[in-house]
Parts: structure tokens; sequence; C-alpha cells
């Protein structure tokens, strides 16, 4: 059994290490606070096709050589705006149009990189995430991006919980939640750029789903939901790259795993509880 | 000038008419009770009053310069879902957000009068629990609350609710429950002169408490004062004498 401090000290001394935790750790504080907002608007699936949708424009930037996250932030945020369209608009299906534009973003891309690089590491990397994936200049990027997006959501809580609880209310009374929503939508398409090259396009949406509901289990609040979901997924992402470089497993996978074991947990003190009220 | 007029007014769900020809007026201080068979088009109207449904013809005016954060509003259903963790005090406190502006954050004098509010609705016990977990009626009364708070003195800056606009209001309510109600409307409507409109199935207490009276039957079968409406053939018949 390795010593733990020992492991951490050793981990810190790698700069990529300290550059993947630095930025992990961050987005994956957005992602629980946006996820609340976003499972309980019954908007998960938005996470999912956004993801696809980056995946797509990781892809082209590559082809075109291009620096992968200035061409994916403006891409994967218009998709945002697109999706939250389909979403409000009940004419259309919205699951279904979710599901088109993300296959269809990942035939794109999987078309692309077999006309140019053909299926590399690379590739697999941008499916299932690296954790040597973040460059300097990424992490200072990322850095700035999602302070902007935390500061953002502090300063719009209220409101942000208004729209999500009650948007006609909301509206009624003169908030504007379509704004709100497009907040919203603008700030995940952020968070999931920013996380995807770690975790992987295909891992990513289980950062903003994951924590959101495991904090359900037992909370009752919003704000406690809000607050439990940042720790635990924080936590989460911390003991999930720590197992990586132990077990030498994937990054992204491991973090899902770990989350996965989190979800089980509350959900078995949750059940507990209603069984034998305190 | 009226808090709202409405003139020729009509709704409509993809093409089909749910109700029209509506002509009439809510004033400052009037209490407006909306009665009319289910399906007849009330909560539809509701929803044109407070923007949340275009007419299909006709116009809605805003008069004294009403700005929407200065109407309350009780919703017959919440969009919200079963499963919301939210606690009733959140719920309520949510009520003054409109009046906030863009400042981001609540004062003090938000977080009194919605512990005022809860306080005078009898559901302070009910601030730190789950809103899912409470009873219809229960939560019947976190979204009155809600919907009074931004009425609550020291709103700041001189803004406080001047429109209250319900949906069914005492719809599974106890009947002491229901008679406070009426009598916590009675008196916001007179010490504020906020305009209610309020929908009810409870005819016999909408003659008693309120000033005026709209009937819906697919059009307006009925609109003037509580009084006239009891003596009215329409009246009589809906009040089952
Ligand atoms: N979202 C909707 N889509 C289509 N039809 C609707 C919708 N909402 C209400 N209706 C129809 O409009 C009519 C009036 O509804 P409503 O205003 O809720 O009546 P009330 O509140 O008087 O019971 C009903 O026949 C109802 O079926
Ligand atoms: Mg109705």
């Amino acid at each position: 059994m390795p010593n733990i401090q020992n492991v951490l000290t050793e981990m810190l001394s790698y700069p990529f290490l300290v550059r993947a935790l630095t930025v992990g750790l961050l987005v994956s504080l957005c992602a629980a606070l946006l996820g609340v907002s976003l499972v309980l608007k019954r908007y998960s699936m938005i996470g999912d096709g956004l993801s696809h949708v980056g995946f797509g424009t990781l892809a082209v930037a590559t082809a075109l050589n291009a620096a992968p996250l200035a061409v994916s932030i403006p891409v994967v945020v218009l998709a945002a705006f697109l999706l939250l369209r389909i979403s409000e608009n009940s004419r259309i299906k919205g699951d279904a149009a979710i599901a088109l534009i993300s296959t269809s973003a990942l035939a794109v891309g999987v078309l692309v990189i077999s006309l140019t690089t053909g299926m590399n590491t690379d590739v697999c990397n941008y499916m299932f995430g690296s954790i040597l994936a973040m460059s300097k200049g990424d992490v200072r990027l990322s850095v700035a991006l999602s302070v902007v997006v935390l500061l953002l959501f502090i300063l719009f809580y209220n409101k942000i919980f208004a729209v999500t609880f009650d948007e006609n209310y909301a509206r009624a009374t003169g908030t504007k939640s379509g704004l709100y929503n497009m907040l919203i939508a603008f700030l995940t398409a952020i968070t999931i750029v920013l996380g995807m090259r770690m975790m992987g396009a295909m891992l990513i949406s289980s950062l903003v789903i994951f924590p959101a509901l495991t904090a359900m289990r037992v909370c009752k609040r919003f704000k406690s939901v809000t607050l439990c979901a940042a720790v635990v997924s924080v936590l989460c992402f911390f003991a999930g790259v720590v197992i990586s470089y132990l077990c030498a497993t994937p990054t992204g996978a491991s973090v899902v795993i770990v989350n996965i074991a989190a979800f089980l947990l509350f959900w078995l003190a949750g059940a507990l509880r209603t069984v034998r009220p305190a | 000038m009226a808090l709202f007029t409405c003139r020729d007014l009509s709704f409509a769900y993809e093409g089909n008419t749910v109700v029209a020809g509506l002509n009439f007026s809510v004033q400052r201080g009037d209490y407006l009770c909306v009665v009319g068979e289910n399906g007849s088009g009330k909560s539809t109207l509701i929803k044109g009053l407070l923007g949340l449904k275009q007419p299909q013809g006709g116009e809605i005016t805003r008069g004294e310069n009403l700005k929407s954060h200065e109407i309350g509003y009780l919703p017959q259903q919440t969009a919200a879902q079963k499963d919301f963790p939210a606690s009733a005090y959140e719920v309520v406190l949510s009520g003054r957000l409109g009046m906030r502006g863009l400042r981001p954050f609540y004062s003090g004098a938000d977080k009194a009068a919605a512990a005022e509010i809860m306080e005078r609705l009898d559901i302070s016990l009910l601030a730190g629990c789950c809103y899912r977990d409470l009873s219809g009626g229960q939560q019947q009364r976190v979204l009155l609350a809600r919907a009074l708070c931004a009425a609550a003195v020291g709103s700041g800056s001189g803004h406080g609710l001047r429109a209250l606009l319900l949906d069914e209001p005492v719809t599974g309510l106890d009947p002491i429950v229901t008679y406070d109600l009426y009598q916590q409307l009675s008196r916001v409507n007179e010490e504020a002169g906020l305009g209610i409109v309020m929908i009810s199935h409870d005819v016999r207490s909408a003659v008693l408490y309120a000033s005026h009276i709209l009937h819906l039957d697919g059009g307006q079968a009925f609109f003037g004062s509580a009084a006239d409406y009891a003596a009215s053939e329409t009246g009589a018949r809906f009040l089952g004498r």
C-alpha cells in the first residue's frame, strides 16, 4: 500500500499532472454547478449533444492545423444555443433532434479524421481523453474561462434558481428567463469544451450529470444540492486522477468510475434515510 | 387608467378559439373573480394578462405604468417537477427576485419579508422542508407566499406588488386555511390597493369577497359588480338558486 502523501508529492512533481489537476478541478466544479440546473430542467441531453459537437470541431480544427480550443469554443457555443432553441420548441421532439445533431457532428468528425490523419492515438484521446492534452497556453485560457464561469454562476445564482424552479413564474414576474437559459447553455458549452480533452468527448457529460444526481439523493434544498454537487465533483475528480496515476488507467474513465461509486453510496444513504427517518 | 384593459380579446390553441369577445378592465384596488366551467379559458386568460400567452385577436393594455415585477402570480399547477429539491423558504424568497432587477443577491429586507409572509400564512415551520415533500395544500400556501412576498413592506425603492393574479388558489385547501386566505386577500386588496384577479370555483365566496365578477363560457357571459352578478340570471343559475 503506497503512502498517500508520497504519492501526492510524486504526482505534483510532474508539471503536466499539475496542469491537468488545475484545469480538471476547476472544470469539474463548473460542470457540477451547472449540472444541477441542467438535470432539473431536463436538459441533460444537451450536455451530451454538445460534447459530440465538440468532438467534431476538434477533429476539424486538427485537420486545419488550427488551435483546438479557439475553434471549438465558438462552434460549441453556437450549437448550445441551437440545441436550447430546439428543446424549447415543443413542436419538434427535442431529444430526437439533439440525437440527430450529435450523431451528425460525430459523423463529420470521423469522416474528417479518416480523410486526414486516420484513426490514431490522437483520435482515441479525443474520444476518451488524455491527461497529457493540456499545454501551458491551454491551461491559462482554461483557468481564465473557468473563473469567468464560476463568477457568472455565483452572480446569477438566484436567477438560475428561479428560472430552473418555475420558468413561467419567473417570466411572468419580469425575469428574462430566455436570457438566463442562454446563459446556462453558454456556460455549459464553455465548460464542456474545456473539460473535453482531458475527460474525452464520450465521457465529459458524466461530469455534468453525475454530481447533481448524486447530491440529489440526500440533499433537499437547492443550495445544499448545489454545494454538495460541487464538493462531490471535485473530490471524485481528484480521486479519479490519483487512481488513474496509481493503476495506470485512463483518466476520464477512472473519474467516471469514482463518480458511479459516489452515486451508489449516496443513493444507499438516501434510501436508508427514507426507510428509517431520522 | 386601469391596470389591465382588454378589448375584443380572444385566445386560441392551434387555431381553435377557446374564448373570445372579452371586454373588461381591472382598476387599481379592484378585486375581480373569474368564474366559469372547466375548460372555459380562465387559466388561459390569466396567462394572457401575464404575457405568457399571445392573444389570437384583440388587445391587452397595461396601464398605470404597471411593470412585470409588480405582479404576483399563483399558477394553477407549477411547471416545477415533482422531484425538485428546494426548500419552502427558497421558493418563497424567489418571489422577491423580480423587484431586485440586476442586483444579484437578496437583501436583509427581502429575507425579512419572506419570513414575515410565511409567518402570516402559518408556514414558518415548513421553511426548511423540501417543497416536494409538502402536501398539496401546503405547496399551495408556499406558492401563495411567493406571490405575496413582493407585497410585503420594506420592498425597497418604493416598488411593491400592485397586481396579484391567482389561478384557483383555494382548490385543495381546508376550510380554515381557505377562510384565512380570503381574509389575507381582502386585507392586501384594501390596505395596499392591490388589484386582484382570482380564478375560483367557489362562486359563493367570490360574490361575497370580490368587487367584480367575470363569467366565461366561451365568451364573456357576464362582467360587472359582484352585487349585479348575484342578481343576474347567469349568476343566479351558477349560484344554484
Ligand atoms: N397548452 C395547451 N394546448 C392546447 N390546448 C390547451 C392548452 N391549454 C389549455 N388548452 C385548452 O384550452 C381550453 C381552456 O383551458 P383553460 O384556460 O386551462 O381552462 P380553465 O382554466 O377555465 O379550466 C381547454 O379546452 C383546454 O383543453
Ligand atoms: Mg384552469
